[in-house]
């Protein structure tokens, strides 16, 4: 297979993205408990090795501030009791009424190892997820100058440029507008950068965790829109952001009219403060990076602006050394997610195998899977109701008969778009990326499992 | 280049400016408008920019590659390089700069303002939203074009006793315009 070519810069984050990998599943292991069973299983033997340390080590140290910092990110330390039917639970509310989840799930999002952490990217836990919508806490994250913070009495969006008449929306004019509330996932256009010449990151977090579904409410830009009006000409819109970077992107109108939103909510709350609180930018099937986050400003053009982050950042490099902009689209993708990557399966037997399916062009059709590598396809079950630019999770019910095997899932979408293999997305987009780029890998994941039962990232 | 007025149109968007429009009940003025958001003027709005390809919106001011090379060294070159080699140090992690021409399409393509960035404009533009990177929009218009002025010379684009303003610079041919698709 022709080999893709990574930028300097590129290359040596890779490498230390492996590294940083490495250390984190190791950690993982020092933290494996019969509690994860079935869902992260190592060796039999090494887990019980570690339980025994575990426990001897929380006996001898027995006071509960020493466990309370054992809580995870989001959780709150509590002793468990023995029998919980024995005594009294904690008191209704006294939580100060916001809840927390449990102290025994661990999960977290983990950073991409930029030199800079304040310009750098965090994976959602793929593996661990259940369902379809990510947990708000656990969305991936992609920022350019560190995540503000912003006092929505203090904010507002000015709508300007090509317009009838420039205003300022403050939070609270934007929430008294007729909202919309949708499902949709929003993936990052370098998920799986590492992934092009040979399978790279261990774990699904690593190769496609820069993808996450959320539920958002909002306001149509199509409502300002109307209440700004739109002069002749009109056919750009630039998108900036309240943070460091104060971020810029360049919209085609006709994408901002269709179906951009303007949102303060998510999952049933507020934004989250990753999330671009107060107000962020939401372009369903649209890359990433273009859904501005602390959203201030949209000015109307009748041109792009040419912004960093359109010139020098995320365009296609190709083989020829020309290059091109403005690929928006994130086209249909999936992956299975259990079994994944460094997972163990303990035995022959039943395994509902699992995973996401998504279209930044519209509704997954269907999913097939694969247990062959690729030789025969089975129609997968689809969990939920296909929405529009919205992740699917689907199901396979597998019967392992202890034998090496190959993992495939296959994402069709509603415009009859096919998920390519690998080789079929570098014939089409030649040797030198997609279209000449690292961004933008929606080929068919290959998860291989020996007669071991152990999980392992494979090109096939 | 697309033409979106058709679909403003049919959408009703449109600002309306023939009489025909005007006149048209179903256009009648209340009906389109929640009346919600403050109008705001040039003066509230000076504040915000956002330079596009052909210089529009360059505020006053000038700048050289001499009073740029000061500038460079105390707020860019601890993070750039003092030469824009850039510096991937942990915690650093800033960017190079300069060189790589006739490199992007080789097997190690090296992405720089010198060999990859189609747009003088946008490095006047991203310095003075965004940088110096700890202390972001704290460079006066006067040093964000000594500065471009510095790494455009430093990068053999401009000559180093040329000066950058609103004129000049958007008049500056980067050698990788040619390589992105125009528009």
């Amino acid at each position: 297979m022709a080999s893709v070519i990574y930028d300097e810069k590129s290359r040596r984050i890779a490498a230390e993205m492996v590294a940083a990998e490495t250390r984190q599943i190791a950690q993982r292991e020092a933290q494996e408990c019969d509690c994860k069973d079935g869902m992260f299983p190592r060796s039999p033997a090494s887990r019980r090795r570690f339980l025994f340390a575990t426990g001897s080590a929380a006996s001898l140290a027995g006071s509960t501030a020493a466990l309370a910092q054992k809580a995870p990110p989001g959780a709150v330390y509590f002793d468990a009791p023995a029998d919980p039917t024995k005594e009294l639970g904690r008191a209704v509310a006294a939580d100060g009424g916001y809840g927390s989840r449990s102290q025994f799930e661990t999960e977290v999002r983990t950073r991409f190892p930029t030199a800079n952490e304040y310009t750098s990217w965090s994976f959602t836990p793929l593996d661990k997820m259940v369902g379809n919508l990510t947990a708000s806490g656990l969305h991936f994250e992609r920022h350019h100058g560190g995540i503000p913070t912003i006092d929505p009495a203090n904010h507002s969006l000015v709508v300007h440029g090509m317009v009838g008449t420039a205003k300022k929306f403050s939070i609270a004019d934007l929430k008294r507008f007729p909202s919309v509330t949708r499902k949709h996932f929003i993936e990052c256009s370098g998920n799986g950068l590492t992934e092009w010449n040979k399978p790279t990151l261990k774990t699904v977090q690593g190769t496609h965790g820069l993808l996450s579904t959320s539920e958002w409410t909002g306001v149509q830009f199509a409502t300002i829109a109307r209440e700004v009006g739109l002069k002749d000409g009109s056919s750009w819109v630039l998108a900036e952001g309240a943070d460091a970077a104060v971020m810029t992107r360049s919209i085609p109108i006709e994408k901002m009219l269709k179906d951009a939103l303007l949102v303060y909510g998510q999952n049933g709350e507020a934004i989250r403060p990753e999330q671009g609180y107060p107000l962020r930018l939401l372009l369903p099937g649209y890359e990433g990076n273009t859904h501005i986050k602390w959203l201030r400003r949209l000015e109307v053009s009748d041109k792009p602006f040419m912004t960093r982050e359109e010139t020098s950042k995320y365009t296609d490099l190709l083989a020829n050394g020309k290059a091109r902009q403005f690929s928006m689209e994130m086209e249909a993708k999936s992956v299975i997610t259990f079994p994944s990557g460094e997972m163990t399966l303990p035995g022959p037997g039943f395994y509902n195998v699992s995973g996401l399916a998504w279209s930044g062009r519209g509704r997954v059709q269907s999913v097939d899977v694969s247990v062959d590598g690729g030789q025969s396809w089975r129609p997968a079950q689809l969990n939920v109701t296909p929405e529009s630019v919205c992740t699917v999770r689907f199901s396979y019910p597998w019967m392992w008969d202890g034998k090496a095997a190959i993992l495939q899932s296959r994402c069709t979408d509603e415009t009859g778009y096919i998920q390519p293999t690998l080789k079929q997305l570098i014939a089409i987009r030649g040797s030198h990326g997609p279209f000449g780029s690292i961004y933008h890998l929606n080929a068919i994941q290959s998860w291989a499992i020996d007669e071991t039962g152990s999980v392992a990232n494979v090109h096939a | 280049m697309f033409t979106p007025k058709h679909m403003l149109q049919a959408a009703g968007i449109l600002v309306a400016v023939s009489v025909a429009a005007a006149a048209s009940p179903a256009l009648a003025q209340n009906q389109d408008h929640y009346g919600l958001g403050t109008p705001i003027g040039p003066q509230e709005l000076a504040k915000y920019s956002a330079i596009p390809a052909d210089g529009t919106g360059l505020p006053p001011g000038s700048g050289t590659a001499a009073a740029g090379a000061k500038v460079f060294a105390d707020s860019c070159a601890a993070c750039h390089g003092d030469k824009g080699q850039g510096n991937p140090a942990k915690g650093v992690g800033g960017d190079r700069l300069l060189g790589g021409r006739g490199t992007l399409a080789s097997d190690t393509p090296i992405k720089t303002v010198e060999s990859y960035w189609p747009y003088a404009t946008t490095l006047f533009d991203y310095v003075k939203r965004a940088m110096p990177f700890n202390a972001p929009g704290t460079l006066s218009d006067n040093d964000v074009y000594a500065v471009v002025a510095y790494i455009l010379s430093e990068a053999k684009i401009i000559k180093p006793t040329d000066t950058m303003n609103a004129t000049t610079l958007p008049k500056v041919t980067m050698p990788n315009l040619y390589v992105f698709n125009q528009y």
